[in-house]
């Protein structure tokens, strides 16, 4: 049988999520005889294989890339899991909704204090994905299955979740282990 | 004291006073019943409903409602867990909480009842309110991104401070905590030593220049869930010790 696969992504995040994943340390060896990686920064794999088990997503929503991105994991993973406060209540990057938008571009790229754009251009290429009008926590665009939160989730409760699911068990984490820091 | 009578709080019988509230006598007898703005030592006002029960099959404030004889009291069922968390859930998304810098993580009351009722996340849309930071004042900062409406600042400056630092302006959503002053905190007789500073339960209200001196893992709320010291007392009482 074929080994389950695991994605992974950083939408509106640091990556610190990330840093985690890797931070469960020696048990990543354990982790890879039982997963294979499929589209994920670790493996930098950009374009699902196929059929995934599990989709760890790290960060929000901030923009119509993040939304894209999300969709496609909805798409191709059984089993989505929000990953950290970004993915689950919106995190650092929803500092941002305290402000209103056009607002969040004059202090990005005209007013900033270390900003230089003599011609106060504020820029609208089409490469640029669109920013939505809030950053929103990632269930509020697809449905979510399970949410880790923490900033970042330790290592332990990625490890104690990621194994609960690969062996069909409801994930149970002991108190210490839930964190929104 | 005269006159005492037994309640049942979730099946167990416990002794109850005249006067005295459901939440108390729990309390007295080792049971926590969550609450957010009822703190030991001010007068109770069920503010924020957390505490809600069922005292002989109606809904009411555990804080508030006076014990009576034989009252049959429910507080851990599937109703009362799921609307407290509902409660707490939308106190979360009525402010700005960002548990991940905020200072009174890890000894937030308002977090660890999240935490203690299992919460993830609040399931419902975040308000993102703009709410005003207050920092005029030297050794205080009022931050009212935080702040649940709860009252204890207001009860305890009032009644135990004697000084009515704290008060609120509008009404339901719209309602927000006020200080006795023009505009600035700086500008009331708010001082650092005063006992509402150190009433709000959340990270309203913070003294400065304290910040994150206890190490994660250390904090009140790292290792044991809000409410494990009033359950813990009852095992000392069961066991021979004093009751509190
Ligand atoms: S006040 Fe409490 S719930 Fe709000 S951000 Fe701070 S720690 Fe989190
Ligand atoms: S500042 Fe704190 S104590 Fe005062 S009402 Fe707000 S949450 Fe309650
Ligand atoms: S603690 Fe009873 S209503 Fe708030």
């Amino acid at each position: 049988m074929s080994k389950p696969r695991i994605a992974t992504c950083s939408l509106a995040g640091c990556f610190g999520c990330h840093m985690s994943v890797l931070d469960i340390d020696e048990r990543l060896l354990e982790l890879v005889d039982v997963v294979e990686f499929d589209k994920s920064p670790i493996t930098d794999i950009k374009k699902f294989d196929g059929r995934c088990r599990i989709g760890l997503i790290e960060g929000g929503c901030a923009n119509e890339e993040n939304v894209a991105v999300l969709r496609a994991f909805r798409r191709h993973c059984d089993i989505l899991v929000s990953l950290g406060d970004c993915a689950t209540m919106g995190g650092i990057p929803a500092l941002r909704n305290l402000v209103p938008i056009d607002e969040c571009f004059r202090e990005a790229y005209i007013d900033g204090p270390s900003t230089h754009n003599p011609a106060k251009i504020i820029p609208r290429d089409v490469e640029l994905p669109l920013l939505l009008d809030k950053v929103r926590p990632a269930h509020e665009i697809v449905r979510i299955d399970y949410l880790l939160p923490g900033c970042p989730p330790s290592a332990d409760a990625i490890w104690a979740a990621v194994t609960a699911l690969l062996s069909d068990k409801p994930i149970d984490l002991p108190y210490q282990l839930i964190k929104y820091d | 004291m005269s006159d005492r009578f037994t309640i049942t709080v979730d099946g167990r019988e416990i002794p109850a006073a005249p006067g005295q509230t459901i939440l108390a006598a729990a309390q007295a007898s080792g049971i926590y019943i969550p609450r957010l703005c009822h703190m030991d030592g001010i007068e109770p006002v069920g503010a924020c409903r957390v505490c809600t029960v069922r005292a002989n099959g109606r809904v009411v404030a555990a804080c508030t409602q006076p014990a009576t004889a034989s009252m049959v009291v429910q507080s851990q069922t599937d109703e009362l867990v799921s609307w407290r968390r509902q409660l707490v859930e939308m106190l979360f998304v009525e402010g700005n909480h960002f548990c991940m810098f905020c200072e009174k993580s890890g000894s937030c009351e308002l977090q660890g009842l999240a935490y203690r009722l299992g919460i993830a996340a609040p399931r419902y849309e975040s308000i993102w309110p703009r709410r005003e930071v207050d920092a005029s004042h030297p050794d205080i900062i009022l931050d009212r991104n935080r702040c649940i409406l709860c009252g204890r600042c207001e009860r305890t400056s009032r009644d135990l401070d004697g000084k009515h630092v704290f008060g609120f302006v509008g009404r339901g959503i719209h309602k927000r905590l006020a200080v006795n002053a023009r505009a600035r905190l700086a500008d009331t007789g708010a001082d650092v030593t005063d006992l509402a500073i150190g009433a709000c339960p959340v990270g309203a209200i913070l003294r400065k220049n304290r910040a994150y001196r206890t190490p994660v893992g250390d904090r009140p709320f790292d290792r044991e869930p809000i409410g494990a010291p009033v359950e813990t007392r009852a095992e000392l009482t069961i066991n021979g010790g004093p009751a509190s």
